[in-house]
């Protein structure tokens, strides 16, 4: 299977903004460490995901991917992060699979910088389209070597010899495992690139954490300790942008104080005692004012628009003839609002420095861009600054920066032990960054028979991922409009596409029922591409389509995925109930559709938030709900019935499905509230 | 108020000093290293640091040490619980962050009420945020705990 060109979405806003802090340089040198191994299986130059961010090389200091140890215990290395997705275990199905062992004989390194090959991050759904072909390459190159040692050993034809088990087996002998093979070698091997892969076995493995989760022994960042650890807390400025102007601490015994630059932070033997010397901390701060408008509020999108870029996008045919043409035409805006990831475990870092090298343990999507924010904030190569992610308590797009990591080394680094911060639940609110709020702007214009003539379609600030739609509309325009925006915003689980598809297909609604349509039969005639057509129809027809009061659905295509969600909703004192859900999903081959179900309903239950009750209310340079008390998330009691249909298509190669099912949900939701009451609700959250 | 000196957890008495106001979360996890029970948000609202005092669910984030103090204290440690198998079986679980929380509350409520129906798991697991979205595998893990225990 060819490997896709690596593709950070154009949308995505990366955080190219400076380091908060700077901090005085120190430099010494490094000592390599890499482990050892009878049987190492490396990478020749850069491989798929070990190309940086912006697709310069690699650093290629460390690339080996497998290691098998003189017990044959198989070791896989990869930079991915675990936050709930389940790769740890789909990673290490893949590796069995073609190592012919049980899963339980691997163990899969993650993302540890001093140990695994660099990876640019956990995002844009890459790990099963491009990091599981890159196990299955590795355990397959590590495999025929083991093969060709057992030949060498019985002196037989490779043809004779069975691999099942974790063992080889030849006629006559007893099988031999893999440390017994390679015992005594040191082999490396490049990873070959047309070794014979296994095609992926669509089947649900039991996810290997699970035990330790459901006993409390699981470890996250936060749960971890160093001997003569710390308590961190940080010092936040009242707003946004604001500058530390005076400041005066009491000395109090046992406690560390930092002032450097904008940062003020305590380090004390306890959370309570560090708590309370924050507290003691006298500090000014000067207050940037903030540009009229620039608030949450009625007025916040029209802000929004005054403050893009302008650009009238790549027209496709011609807009205006195709008005010209159509027979019913339409123009709405839609908006969606700022939200937050809340990932149930806030940000948190253990840091530790030991002979002027760093070690810092966190929760984060992107280990090897939080080494390089180390090494930048403290002016030392990236080789003296090793990163440690633990299996994290999610991420949803959320994990992408490193100021959690940067602030608990400086503590540690003044206090000359190591320390641990963990972020307030209001500092996660506040000090993090959100999904993109955005204004869209559609017309459109079709003719009696259905057919769509025009579309113009301008997002205002949220992004362009999923703008440009999979119905064949002769006549387009498309454009994306960034914006300079108050709040620090950054990618989210389907980030622009969950936007840019409940504007199109709430218009698509408005459209259906303008021709006086079926909504489903307006779809179908205005799309060519037969996977979107087919989960449209799978859709339906588990839902019943056409039955029922406060029925709604939609459709869309986003990395490589195609859904198509069926809603029905009541109404309930001016509240919107979703009563039951029907998702169909295409993402290539099933690799495991257990798992792939839980991130289909997760992405469902997440999706309800952003639909019916996530907002930040922001102004005056603060954030004014940073609490779950005061920023509504999903609950047990607005979950609907959930049924997933899976569109398996093991010819295709698998694509992501971390993030696709997330979209189709919240337009689903406003096109069945039209539906039961004729309310047309154009606003994220929807609210009557 | 005098400092708290012992706590009684999982069955065993367990020596600390904690001045009284402390949360309940904060002994547990930095005193006791019993960092099954987890910070979520530190105002009750979202159950990741639920533990039972006598058999009572709490949120032990805004539990005072103090009110904890002669209490049987059971924390997700000291659960042995077929609600446990129920939520593997089911794959009640993605990031595992809230796992600890749900199940401490589940617990809980099965000892109350051995076959709850969906409204009644609905309601008392309401306080329990779980971000991933496995509330539905969760129901479904806890009617199947139900189930066994029949």
């Amino acid at each position: 299977m060819p490997d896709a060109p690596v593709q950070i979405e154009p949308e995505r806003y990366e955080l190219t903004a400076p380091p908060a802090y700077r901090f005085a340089v120190d430099r010494r040198d490094f000592l390599g460490l890499l482990g050892g191994g009878l049987l190492v299986v490396f990478s020749a130059g850069a491989q798929e995901s070990g190309r940086g961010r912006n697709s310069e090389s690699a650093p290629q200091d460390l690339n080996a991917w497998l290691h098998i140890g003189e017990d044959g215990a198989v070791s896989i290395c990869t930079g991915k992060t675990e936050v709930g997705q389940n790769i740890r275990t789909s990673l290490s199905q893949a590796a069995a699979e073609e190592l012919h062992c049980p899963i339980a004989s691997i163990e899969l390194v993650m993302a540890d910088t001093a140990l695994v090959p660099y990876d640019m991050g956990t995002f844009g759904s890459r790990t099963t389209p491009t990091m599981a072909p890159q196990v299955r390459r590795a355990a397959a190159t590590a495999r025929e070597a083991l093969l060709d040692l057992a030949a060498e050993k019985w002196h037989v034809d490779r043809a004779k010899l069975t691999i099942a088990d974790g063992k080889i087996a030849c006629p006559g002998s007893e099988p031999a495992g893999f440390g017994e093979l390679a015992k005594g070698r040191k082999i490396a091997k490049t990873i070959a690139r047309d070794v014979s892969m296994a095609r992926p076995l669509c089947q649900s493995a039991p996810k290997l954490e699970a035990r330790d989760m459901v006993t409390g022994k699981h470890k996250y960042t936060p749960d971890l300790t160093r001997p003569g650890m710390l308590h961190g807390c940080v010092l936040r400025p009242p707003a946004f942008g604001a500058t530390l102007v005076n400041f005066e601490a009491p000395s109090l015994p046992g406690v560390t104080v930092v002032h450097e630059d904008n940062f003020v932070g305590v380090a004390a033997p306890d959370a309570q005692t560090a708590a309370a010397a924050l507290g003691q901390i006298r500090a000014q701060w000067k207050r940037e004012p903030v540009p009229p408008g620039a608030a949450f509020g009625p007025g916040f999108y029209d802000y929004l628009k005054q403050a893009s870029d302008p650009g009238e996008g790549d027209p496709h045919g011609s807009v205006e003839a195709g008005m010209a043409a159509a027979d019913t035409k339409l123009a709405a805006a839609y908006t969606v609002a700022y939200i937050a990831h809340a990932p149930l475990e806030p940000r948190a870092a253990l840091a530790e420095w030991t002979d002027g090298k760093l070690t810092v343990w966190t929760g984060s999507q992107v280990p090897f861009g939080v080494r390089t924010e180390l090494a930048s904030a403290f002016g030392i190569s990236e080789d003296r600054v090793r990163v440690i992610v633990p299996d994290t308590g999610s991420a949803y797009g959320g994990k992408h920066s490193g100021e959690c990591a940067v602030e608990a080394a400086r503590l540690a680094k003044a206090a000359g032990k190591p320390v641990k911060l963990v972020w307030t639940r209001e500092e996660e609110f506040t000090w993090s960054y959100f999904r993109p709020a955005g204004l869209i702007e559609i017309s459109s214009g079709a003719q009696r028979d259905g057919a769509i003539t025009a579309w113009e379609c301008h997002n205002y600030n949220s992004g362009n991922s999923g703008l440009v739609s999979k119905y064949d509309v002769p006549n387009q325009r498309n454009a994306f409009h960034p914006a300079k925006s108050p709040l620090r915003q950054g990618s989210y689980r389907g980030l622009a596409a969950t936007a840019n598809h409940f504007a199109r297909e709430v218009h698509i609604d408005e459209l259906a029922h303008a021709l006086k349509m079926d909504p489903l039969e307006f779809r179908l005639k205005n799309l060519k591409d037969e996977r979107l057509r087919a989960v449209l129809q799978a859709a339906a027809e588990r839902f019943g389509w056409g039955k029922g009061q406060g029925i709604g659905m939609a459709c869309g295509f986003e990395k490589n995925g195609y859904i198509a969600t069926c809603a029905q909703v009541a109404v309930e004192e001016k509240r919107i109930r979703i009563l039951r859900v029907v998702e169909a999903f295409d993402c290539g081959a099933v690799v495991n559709p257990d798992h792939l179900k839980n991130q289909i309903q997760g992405a469902i239950s997440m999706a309800v938030g952003g639909a019916l009750f996530e907002q930040i209310r922001f102004g005056d340079g603060q954030i004014l709900n940073p609490r779950f008390s005061q920023y509504r998330v999903p609950r047990f009691s607005d979950m609907p019935d959930v049924e997933v249909v899976l569109v398996d298509r093991p010819d295709l190669p698998s694509a992501g499905a971390g993030e696709t099912p997330i979209v189709g949900l919240a337009p689903a939701v406003a096109n069945a509230v039209f539906h039961l009451n004729g309310t047309r609700l154009r606003a994220l959250p929807l609210a009557l | 108020m005098p400092r708290v000196t012992s706590l009684t957890v999982n069955g065993t008495r367990r020596p600390i000093d904690a001045d009284p106001g402390v949360p309940l979360l904060t002994v547990l996890r930095d005193h006791l290293d019993l960092t099954g029970a987890k910070y979520g948000c530190g105002e009750g609202q979202c159950g990741a640091c639920t533990v039972l005092l006598d058999g009572q669910p709490v949120r032990s984030c805004i539990t005072p040490v103090r009110a904890a103090a002669g209490k049987q204290i059971t924390t997700i440690e000291g659960i042995h619980h077929p609600l446990q198998d129920a939520f593997i079986e089911e794959g009640a679980m993605q990031c595992g962050y809230c796992t600890s929380g749900m199940i401490v509350s589940g617990v809980a409520l099965l000892q109350k009420t051995p076959h709850p129906s969906r409204e009644e798991i609905v309601h008392h697991m309401n306080g329990n945020i779980c971000r991933c979205g496995a509330y539905l595998r969760i129901i479904a893990a806890i009617r199947k705990a139900a189930q066994s225990h029949a």
